[in-house]
């Protein structure tokens, strides 16, 4: 999401790097570039003139100083700006001591609120809750329905009388104490925030249920009105958090810099996608450190050296080109990885990593799964997992708490990966000296649909291109591949 | 040899991640299929209002048909919908007070408003005038580039002493930019005649911009200048989508076609076109599920529910846009994404014009200025509210000039 927001402050920077001493001129320049990029991200006019001015303040400083090497003094700088703007701890959801603990989802309309209402409910569930949902959307057609439906296919009630919204959620949180909910979530209509009259009839539905947590619900794609809409809603609310939606698409997010910034609330939640699922917890120093630490190579390699051995990783690297790398191998390198410290730490510093990736939270379990059903293989199914018929795939399935078709899939994916890395191996001499893959891996696999390939066949492309290049253009190739990219 | 680190790296994150924790989200594969069900209008007898020449009162072109399509539809119903008597047509259409654009949008106070006092109240332009009239622009979501273009033009003009004194600098910015959204098309193309060959306008967007309610709107608007209207419901994805359309043909007297939920779209707006064609419907509105322009496999799945619409007898005669004013730059990347994505062989177009919803906010929808400079498509209709009259057409004079409001 902050993709290209950061790829155009690396680019500010990059025109520095190396530079013995900083003029005042340079200093315009970068300050220039690092407005535009902050602009270009939506980041709100007011927020970007507080925090260019705090940056000039300082990089002046470093130039007045003849700091020895002023571009990273630079970097630094920025970094620090940009956490403190993102800034902020993960909201941590404390339960009411007497239940329902009550939630209030407000917003402009078509910002997402129903489905981050279902969102919400199910990730109340994951974490052991029992929610009511309240409909209290009775102005657009359908809306409703549309929260009934996403109720049932989480499993959670939804209660919806028609008339008054005001008068269902009041009912709605009596229906919750009587049901013995402990969660009550309450989706109301979206309103703009100059409609005096609408954001008088939530402000009478917040006196009436007194939430918990009002949480505002922002799309990820607005632009300059998100910190006028956010002072307005919370003026009349008092907001306790924000929910980013539609965080999976390009938006850069600025408006998620800027409102945290205005209203001094923390962004709680991130919606990724339209699946129930993809919606997580926002952390914000997470996030601070994916943005400033995307695409930063060096820092990448020079952990990676510490936490690979380099023996190993060598021959491993030369079977993956052979085409002999087995899932044995596979599961050698994962832990090799996760030395490497937090998988979403990693995602962030890779360049070119599939959007879906680096929108996402990527929680250190997830790999597990995946290591889970290797280590339920016998030697010889690891080594040959084309071995694998009906039975071995319920045995590992069972064995390893996954379903058959996660268990099928890695294997036909695995399969697919070998095939393409052996290719690749070929057209590279083995990859020795692999410097110059042709191809540009972002093309190839453009446009063709399925496959499967998790956006593996364009990596031979771009890796063989990264060595020792510290602006690298990145894998161009990987995100096209990328399965929740096709 | 450090890019054997990066390979490692990648490999296990691309592979271990990909593999399980993200799925694809649908698949857009073509089922055959045939799960519409219709559902018809309350219908008081009234006749028609025959079609004939351009009515100018509503921006709708009406041109001379064309040439009909190549036939071979790409996929044949395999039963026929059960034909009931033709009634759509028949519904009396009400009128609908419109509201006026301006009083809509002043309702917020201009972006544009407190920079224009602090430009007034000096005695002359100074630097600080220039920066007044970029923050007002870019607030106003015009972007960076666009407001350096004006600003840079308006510029010279000062240090060549052409403008000089405030109100002339204000004056110039209001003349540039409408300037530059003049000459646009901004009709609505229908070609009429031709029974069973009805027009189809398809709504895209990204998610909850207001496509549904647009569609709700325009169908209403068409059914009062007398056409016949279907809408078919190609959003099979988000819940009750379906419901709420049906909602708005109710409201506007339109027929409507419906698809399983989680079907296949471009089978729903085909059984729309079939459906629109053997009654001699004039119009058929066919709405899309709200996506983003970054996955392409739903960027494919418009493209062929474009294609499907064509295939048959009907005619794709508008591909719309909708934008929701608080789009902040992404605005242009939608754009330009969607534009590629629906591209039309025949015309070499892809979006026949934007959509733009919601401006009855604070929001100001500057990035369409953008879309429309810098793409060159044109602005069509604006939403003004959520009920079923609030939509106007797109008037570049009343649009800078709310921009420029100074309430
Ligand atoms: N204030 C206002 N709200 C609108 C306008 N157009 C649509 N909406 C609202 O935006 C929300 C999303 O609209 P919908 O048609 O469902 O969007 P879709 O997902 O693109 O089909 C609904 O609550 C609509 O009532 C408009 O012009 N002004
Ligand atoms: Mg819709």
């Amino acid at each position: 999401m902050f993709d290209s927001l950061s790829s155009r402050l690396e680019g500010a920077i990059k025109k520095i790097r190396g530079k013995g001493r900083l003029t005042e001129a340079d200093v315009d320049e970068i300050l220039k570039e690092i407005r535009t990029a902050l602009l270009e991200a939506d980041v709100n006019v007011g927020v970007v003139r507080n925090v260019v001015a705090r940056i000039r303040e300082q990089t002046i400083g470093v130039a007045l100083s003849q700091a020895l090497d002023p571009s990273q003094q630079v970097v630094k700088i920025v970094n620090q700006e940009l956490t403190a703007m993102l800034g902020g701890e993960t909201l941590k959801i404390t339960y009411a001591s007497r239940p329902p603990t009550v939630v209030l989802m407000a917003g402009l309309q078509g910002s997402g609120k129903t489905t981050n209402s279902a969102k919400l409910a199910r990730w109340f569930k994951s974490q052991g809750r029992q929610p009511l949902l309240v409909g209290a959307d009775l102005q657009r057609p359908a809306a409703v329905e549309q929260l009934r439906t996403l109720g049932r296919q989480i499993d959670v009630p939804v209660f919806s009388e028609p008339g008054d919204p005001v008068a269902t959620a009041t009912r709605g949180l009596a229906e919750a104490r009587r049901l013995g909910k402990d969660v009550l979530i309450v989706d109301t209509a979206g309103r703009l925030s100059i409609d005096a009259e609408m954001m008088e009839q939530v402000r009478q539905i917040s006196a009436n249920i007194e939430p918990d947590y009002t949480f505002l619900v922002i799309d990820a794609m607005t632009g300059q009105d998100a910190v006028g809409v956010a002072e307005a809603f919370h003026a009349t609310l008092a907001i306790d958090g924000v929910i980013m939606s539609k965080l999976d698409g390009d938006a850069r997010g600025g408006a998620a810099l800027s409102v945290k910034e205005v209203i001094g609330r923390p962004i709680a939640f991130a919606s990724t996608g339209e699946k129930l699922t993809e919606f997580e917890q926002f952390h914000p120093d997470r996030m601070a450190g994916r943005i400033l630490g995307m695409g930063d190579m060096l820092t990448l390699i020079e952990q990676a050296e510490q936490a690979f051995e380099k023996d190993q990783a060598e021959a491993a690297a030369e079977k993956l080109l052979e085409g002999e790398f087995t899932l044995d191998d596979f599961l050698e390198q994962m832990q090799q990885l996760k030395k490497m410290g937090p998988l979403g730490n990693i995602l962030g510093m890779m360049p070119g990593m599939p959007k879906e990736l680096k929108g996402a939270q990527i929680g250190d379990d997830e790999l597990k799964p995946v290591e889970a059903i290797i280590r339920s293989m016998t030697a010889e199914e690891r080594r040959k997992p084309e071995i694998i018929n009906g039975s071995r795939r319920n045995r590992i399935a069972v064995g390893s708490g996954t379903s058959v078709a996660q268990v099928t899939q890695l294997v036909k994916q695995f399969g697919e990966m070998q095939k393409m890395m052996k290719r690749m191996g070929g057209a590279m001499g083995m990859g020795r000296s692999g410097k110059k893959g042709k191809q540009k891996g972002g093309k190839a696999s453009k446009g063709k649909r399925g496959g499967g390939m998790l956006g593996m066949p364009n990596i031979p492309g771009g890796l063989p291109n990264m060595p020792g290049m510290p602006n690298i253009p990145g894998m161009p190739g990987l995100p096209s591949g990328f399965p929740g990219s096709k | 040899m450090e890019w054997i680190y990066l390979a490692l790296v990648a490999l296990v994150l691309v592979f271990g991640i990909g593999v399980l924790v993200l799925n694809r989200r649908r698949s857009p594969e073509l089922t055959d299929e045939r799960t519409s069900e219709i559902v018809r209008p309350p219908r008081p007898a009234v006749e028609p209002r025959p079609m004939s020449g351009p009515d100018t009162s509503t921006g709708t072109a009406v041109l001379e048909p064309s040439a009909p399509e190549s036939a071979a539809p790409e996929i044949q119903p395999e039963a026929e919908v059960e034909a009931e008597p033709a009634v759509a047509a028949e519904v009396e259409p009400e009128t609908y007070e419109r509201p006026s654009f301006t009083s809509r949008m002043s309702k917020a106070r201009s972006a544009l408003t407190g920079a224009f006092l602090g430009i007034r109240s000096r005695a002359g332009i100074t630097d600080s005038s220039f920066d007044d009239l970029e923050e007002a622009l870019l607030r106003a979501d015009v972007g960076v580039r666009v407001t350096d273009e004006l600003l840079g033009g308006l510029r010279a003009r000062v240090k060549s002493k052409e403008i000089t004194t405030p109100d002339a600098l204000l004056d110039a910015l209001r003349v540039e930019m409408t300037g530059r959204l003049e000459g646009a098309d901004r009709e609505l193309h229908l070609v009429p005649g031709e029974p069973g060959s009805p027009n189809v306008w398809l709504f895209v967007g990204v998610n909850g911009v207001g496509k549904t309610t647009t569609i709700g709107k325009v169908g209403a608007l068409q059914r009062s200048e007398g056409r016949t209207v279907l809408m078919a419901a190609g959003d099979t994805f988000r819940a009750a989508a379906a419901e709420q359309l049906l909602t708005w043909a109710e409201r506007s007297g339109a027929e409507f076609v419906r698809g399983a939920e989680g079907g296949d779209p471009s089978s729903v707006i085909f059984d729309g076109v079939e459906r629109a064609a053997a009654r001699d419907i004039d119009l058929v509105l066919a709405d899309t599920a709200g996506r983003l322009h970054t996955k392409s496999n739903l960027m494919d799945e418009l493209r062929k529910v474009r294609r499907v619409a064509a295939k048959g007898a009907g005619r794709v005669t508008e591909v719309l846009l909708v934008i929701d004013a608080t789009t902040g730059q992404n605005g242009l990347t939608q754009a330009r994404q969607f534009g590629d994505a629906l591209l039309s062989d025949d015309t070499g177009v892809g979006l026949t014009g934007v959509v733009l919803t919601k401006l009855d906010g604070s929001a100001k929808g500057g990035i369409v200025f953008a879309i429309e400079t810098e793409l060159g498509i044109p602005v069509k209709l604006v939403g003004l509210g959520e009920t079923i009259g609030d939509l106007v057409p797109f008037d570049p004079g009343q649009f800078i000039g709310a921009l420029f409001a100074e309430s």
